[in-house]
């Protein structure tokens, strides 16, 4: 009997003892054992922390992995990931990669970061650092370099061609969680659909939450059930959700995707993606890095004007081409200063 | 948004989140009908929804077979590693006589590693699949589906769906008329009883522990390839607590499990609507999206009258004791 319950105790504490399984980082060398890299003497090593949508987001940590992919492949750096799953892993992720010391960048993919990068790098003052999405109020310490996108013009753009091209007059956004960055997306989304059709009505969703496909896919059909027919998402892996709900509908239930060009995710149903390129902001740091320059302590902004953010390539597939050309209108409007594009809902109000 | 429309998207997505909670709650009825407790139902539904997952795409993707049938495969595959997770819980509180509550805890904590392990091997390091590409679609029934409010509303639904309104049937008619299900409740009831009469505690609460198993994989398979098509830490987030919760706020009956599995469905399909319906405006969202929870707890807490468990649930049998 007593032997029994000694078995016992150890099948349970065995299942117990997995647990360490689940955690961990993961070590990604990408095939780097051929390229010597441009500057031929020491390689440099750059580590990415995604948020909780993980690698796989079809969004902009996976933007952010295949920017580090390209650099590996052209710069010959060494990449490491680290995935995050709550709020939590964030510090001790990238404690990871700067207290290990041999990591000569170590970047933090979405503004959620913002204040674990600003703590581990005041406290590693000799550690370099970067961050996707957040300006840090402001306030940056010296080795850590901001990249920001002008995400409300490309955004307007999409409101453009949502307007244009629905038959209802009504078009949606599904946001992630409503904070400042995502508003950029819905605001800008707003003044586009205002710019070219005041009278269409736009209703505004949050999900609460950037890694749930299911509520993105509720919220979908709840706005293509109220007779919404294109619906923008700036929602991460949440978002998938609304493509799931528009392939499901199928013909005339468009979707407009976000940060990626996500035309592949429904085919049929894909108008465009406002394209965000943070796989380019994750290389061009990486290159300049490796030329020794690092601009720690400043914000870098990647807007329409230089490629930051566009429409994808593959809007031309269901776009007609009238449209597009309507795009690029505003397009050189937004450029040379002549439409300023609202980012809150403060600049919305006054908006024309 | 019209009356209609409103009603429509509500029952509809009702039926759609309570759909996984009724499957695992009938696996916890079962379970516990047979004495044994099962706290590892959140573990069951994520192994189910990882296999799920992972069979539907390399079935429909790898493979190539058909696109209708991977979903399927995906189901099956959800449903026996359901089963074999369950079958340490079986061993460790039926002949190994365990304290079930632990057991079933370390089976939560070991099918949530064993899961996420595996997506970062097979999926290069990643910590969720890729997108499911051929997930289950909702079924358009001739003629039925054209039956206003009903139709969109309560028709078009996932086949899992169907199948979970099956299952509540069957296993309904398994319990209460079946010689095996009145064995079933004499194991939960009063196991030295039975076992004086010739039934075989330990098997028929075996066989009970591992179909539950099974139905709390099917539970955690929806949830990847017909409501969120993928798999990731998050996609089984405390359904399987709540599909307990379920189960004894339906007093370990598997129409009153059903029932308040739809009762937590409507909650969160109440949450996530809120703001398209425009309850946002007079009730906070982070108030709607706790709900399904509160209520929950509220449950639990006994405000629906007593719930009284099966009177050997949670008691390993000891042959021969007294």
């Amino acid at each position: 009997m007593n032997a029994k319950k000694v078995m016992g105790l150890a099948v349970t504490s065995v299942m117990a003892a997995s647990l360490v399984a689940g955690c961990g980082t993961s070590n990604n060398k990408a095939d780097n054992n051929t390229q010597g890299g441009t500057t031929g003497g020491k390689k440099m090593t750059i580590a990415m922390v995604t948020d909780v949508g993980g690698i796989h987001d079809n969004s902009f940590n996976q933007s952010a992995n295949e920017g580090l992919d390209r650099a590996s492949k052209d710069l010959g750096i060494e990449k490491k990931v680290a995935e995050s799953k709550r709020a939590e892993d964030y510090t001790p992720n990238l404690n990871s990669f700067v207290k290990g010391g041999n990591t000569d960048l170590t970047w933090g993919i979405g503004f959620l970061m913002a204040d674990d990068i600003k703590k581990v790098a005041l406290a590693n003052p000799n550690s370099k650092l970067a961050i996707i999405d957040s300006d840090l109020s402001g306030d940056i310490p010296k080795n850590v370099e901001a990249v920001t996108f002008n995400e409300n013009e490309g955004s307007f753009l999409m409101g453009v061609l949502a307007a244009k091209m629905s038959k209802t007059h009504k078009v949606g956004f599904v946001g992630g969680v409503k904070f400042a960055l995502i508003e950029k997306f819905e605001y800008g989304f707003k003044a586009g659909v205002k710019a070219v059709d005041p009278t269409a009505q736009v209703t505004a969703v949050y999900a609460d939450a950037f890694d749930k496909p299911d509520k993105g896919k509720l919220l979908a059909s709840q706005l293509y059930q109220q007779g919404d027919d294109i619906i923008f998402h700036a929602a991460g892996a949440t978002g998938d959700g609304v493509f799931a709900e528009a392939k499901e509908r199928g013909a005339g239930y468009w979707v407009i995707g976000v940060d990626r060009d996500q035309y592949d995710l429904a085919p049929k149903n894909t108008l465009s993606s406002m394209v965000k390129r943070v796989d380019n902001a994750v290389y061009d740091v990486a290159k300049d890095l490796q030329a020794g320059k690092f601009e720690g302590g400043t914000v870098r902004t990647f807007s329409l004007k230089d490629g930051g953010v566009d429409y994808a390539p593959t809007t031309k597939n269901n776009t007609p081409q009238d449209v597009i050309t309507l795009m690029d209108d505003y397009k050189k409007k937004i450029i040379d200063g002549s439409i300023k594009v609202p980012a809150t809902a403060d600049e919305f109000n006054n908006f024309k | 948004m019209n009356f209609a429309d409103m009603l429509i998207t509500i029952l509809n997505g009702t039926i759609i989140f309570s759909t996984p909670l009724i499957l695992a709650a009938l696996g916890g009825v079962i379970n516990e009908r047979s004495g044994v407790v099962n706290i590892g139902l959140e573990g069951l539904m994520t192994v189910g929804a990882f296999a799920a997952a992972v069979i539907t795409i390399w079935t429909g993707e790898t493979l190539g077979l058909p696109g209708w049938l991977a979903p399927y495969l995906g189901i099956i595959a959800a449903m026996i590693v359901g089963m074999i997770f369950a079958v340490p819980h079986a061993v460790a509180s039926i002949d190994l006589k365990a304290d079930q509550v632990v057991s079933g805890v370390a089976l939560n904590i070991f099918a949530a590693g064993v899961a996420m392990f595996l997506v970062k091997k097979l999926f290069e390091g990643a910590g969720q699949t890729t997108t499911v590409q051929n997930v289950f679609t909702k079924v358009n029934i001739p003629f039925l589906s054209d039956i206003p409010i009903i139709g969109p509303g309560l028709l078009k639904i996932y086949p899992t769906s169907y199948l979970a309104f099956i299952l509540v049937a069957v296993i309904y008619w398994m319990l209460f008329k079946t010689p095996f299900g009145l064995r079933l409740r004499a194991v939960g009831e009063h196991p030295r009883a039975a076992d004086t009469l010739g039934v075989s505690v330990r098997k028929v609460r075996y066989i009970a522990v591992i179909l539950s198993g099974g139905l709390a994989g099917i539970g955690g398979g929806t949830l990847s390839i017909a409501i969120s098509s993928n798999f990731q830490h998050s996609t089984v987030s405390g359904h399987g607590f709540m599909a307990l919760a379920a189960m004894i706020f339906g007093k370990w009956h598997p129409v009153g499990a059903m029932g308040a599995a739809l009762f937590f469905g409507l909650a969160t399909a109440l949450a996530v609507s809120g703001q398209v319906l425009g309850l946002t405006q007079y009730v906070p969202s982070e108030f709607l999206n706790a709900l399904p929870y509160l209520l929950t707890i509220l449950a639990l807490a006994g405000v629906v009258g007593r719930a009284e468990a099966p009177a050997a649930s949670g008691k390993p049998y000891e042959k021969g004791s007294r």
